[in-house]
């Protein structure tokens, strides 16, 4: 293939014209941030936005994937078409991954309308890759209805997935400690439903109630999101699981000017800034003089704020014409 | 730019429950980098064949110790063609006799490796083989 821009346009149109292979290969180039994926992005990015992107996170092994299997078995038989992209978290080491989120979801295989990617978190923290918010971009604007994003195992800090979401579940289990602490503050903060899963086991219904006394004087006033039970290894509770996540349409969650559609764009826009200042560091000019520029820091004749300063400002006062 | 993971996808086909060597080398060629979609016991071709297009694998890495593989291996190779898949590296593993390794061979198998495989054998085999990687 010629250029990356003609591989881009040549990707995109099979893509959009439903070809399976050229959408995972885009979401190669995204998860690679290659040239090819630039130009994708600008191509796809316009037909975006249509799709309701849920995130589901929780703690490791309360049932985040079995629940995103059984949500896609809901949406099949619904005749509505879904794209999973379930995150694993990489050794910070070696750089290696087990993606085995698709161990519970491997009963679709054939169905061209369910669609599942595995990403490897690459060593962005927060739960997500960097790449991830990308990835949805690229399955929301070839067409799938709903993009659901299953988060690594969380603790309590990578909520990230609230502002790459237009909902954001967070799923507990039963019996994650006498009180409920396994998530407590940042987690359940974030969370627009709540999900207790593992029905079937004891202490469900009591988590569930524990839960709903915490957040009933949230920052959400008195009004804290839903607790729902969920048996996702059997399903029950998942069609009144879907139902909330679908009413979340009607209250304005993928309002283009509500607050969390603009808390995502405020993200991607600070992301691509930071992407572009930061490559423009790189190129063989400012890698330079970045290079004087830590070496004063660190000879502590100059402090990293005013190296910063100069930096930014020969940065923007060179032009290198590397804009494609 | 350090160059990206090899991807690779490993799958036990058929209704083989001896899933000990595929997790052996799933943790191992993590930690020697890799980044290994595990997709679990009783896989049919097709669900390997899908999961590899989706997930854009480099390499496929089947595990059989069932006997199994002279009807499971050709088939999901015949899929992944199917699929256009052709640039992928396809290798086996598990308890597969010599005799069998040139049909398998001929089906589209780039390698197969038996019991007592050291984790760095497989990893350098494929970092040698995979398809290059932008
Ligand atoms: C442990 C074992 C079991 C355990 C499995 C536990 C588990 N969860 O894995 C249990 C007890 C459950 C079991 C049950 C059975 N087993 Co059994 N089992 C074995 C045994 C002794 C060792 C297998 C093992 O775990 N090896 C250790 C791992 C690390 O090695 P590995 O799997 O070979 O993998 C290495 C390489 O082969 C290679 N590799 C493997 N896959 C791949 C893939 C790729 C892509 C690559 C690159 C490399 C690679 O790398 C790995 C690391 O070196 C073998 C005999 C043997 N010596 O192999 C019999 C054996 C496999 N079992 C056999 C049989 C018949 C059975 C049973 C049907 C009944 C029985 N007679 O016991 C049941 C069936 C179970 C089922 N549902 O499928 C036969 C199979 C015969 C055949 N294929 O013709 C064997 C060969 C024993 C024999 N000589 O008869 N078994
Ligand atoms: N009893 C019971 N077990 C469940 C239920 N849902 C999931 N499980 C089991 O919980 C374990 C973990 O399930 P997963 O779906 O892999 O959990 P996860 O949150 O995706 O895990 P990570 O991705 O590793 O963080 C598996 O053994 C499931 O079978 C449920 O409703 N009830
Ligand atoms: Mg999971």
């Amino acid at each position: 293939m010629g250029s990356p821009a003609e591989a881009a346009a040549e990707l995109c149109s099979t893509a959009l014209a439903g070809d399976r292979r050229s959408l995972a290969r885009l979401l190669t180039a995204v998860e690679n941030r290659t040239l090819v994926a630039e130009g994708a992005l600008r191509r796809l990015y316009p037909l975006a936005g249509r799709a309701h992107l849920v995130g589901i996170t929780g703690p490791p092994g309360a049932g985040k994937s079995t629940l995103v299997a059984a949500l896609v078995g809901h949406l099949r038989a619904a005749g509505r078409t879904v794209a999973v992209v379930a995150v694993d978290p990489s050794s910070p080491i070696t750089g290696g991954a087990i993606l085995g989120d698709r161990v519970r979801m491997q009963a679709y295989a054939g169905d061209r309308d369910v669609f599942i990617r595995s990403m490897a978190a690459r060593g962005h923290a927060g739960g997500l890759a960097s790449t991830t918010g990308a990835a949805c971009a690229v399955l929301d604007a070839v067409g799938f209805e709903i993009v659901m994003i299953e988060t690594v195992g969380t603790g309590q800090s990578e909520v990230e997935v609230a502002a790459a979401a237009d909902t954001t579940v967070v799923l507990e289990a039963p019996e994650m400690g006498d009180e409920v602490q396994a998530i407590k503050a940042g987690l359940l903060e974030v969370a627009d439903l709540v999900v207790v899963n593992k029905g079937d086991r004891p202490g469900a219904q009591r988590t569930a109630s524990q839960l709903r006394a915490m957040l009933g004087g949230g920052r959400r006033g008195i009004h804290g999101p839903p607790v729902l039970i969920t048996t996702a290894a059997t399903g029950a509770g998942v069609p009144e699981l879907l139902a909330a996540i679908d009413r979340r349409r009607g209250e304005g969650a993928l309002d283009d000017g509500g607050a969390t559609r603009l808390a995502r764009a405020e993200a991607e826009v600070s992301g691509a800034l930071g992407d572009r200042i930061r490559r423009r560091l790189d190129e063989p000019g400012m890698a330079l003089a970045r290079g004087a520029a830590v070496r004063e820091v660190a000879a502590h004749r100059i402090d990293p704020y005013t190296a910063a300063d100069e930096l930014l400002a020969s940065l923007l006062g060179v032009e290198t014409g590397s804009s494609r | 730019m350090t160059e990206r993971p090899i991807k690779v996808l490993i799958a036990k086909p058929g209704l083989d429950g001896h899933d000990r060597g595929a997790k052996v080398l799933a943790r191992g060629l993590r930690d020697e980098g890799f980044e290994v979609v595990y997709t679990g016991l009783r896989q049919t071709p097709e669900m390997v064949a899908t999961a590899a297009l989706q997930e854009d694998v480099d390499i496929v890495g089947l595990s059989i110790l069932s006997g199994a593989h002279m009807t499971l291996v050709p088939r999901i190779c015949q899929l992944l063609q199917a699929e256009g898949l052709a640039d992928v590296l396809v290798t086996a593993g598990g308890i597969i006799p010599d005799d069998d390794v040139p049909a398998l061979k001929a089906a589209g198998v780039s390698a197969v490796f038996g019991p007592g495989t050291t984790i760095s054998e497989v990893a350098s085999y494929f970092r040698a083989n995979a398809r290059p990687r932008e």
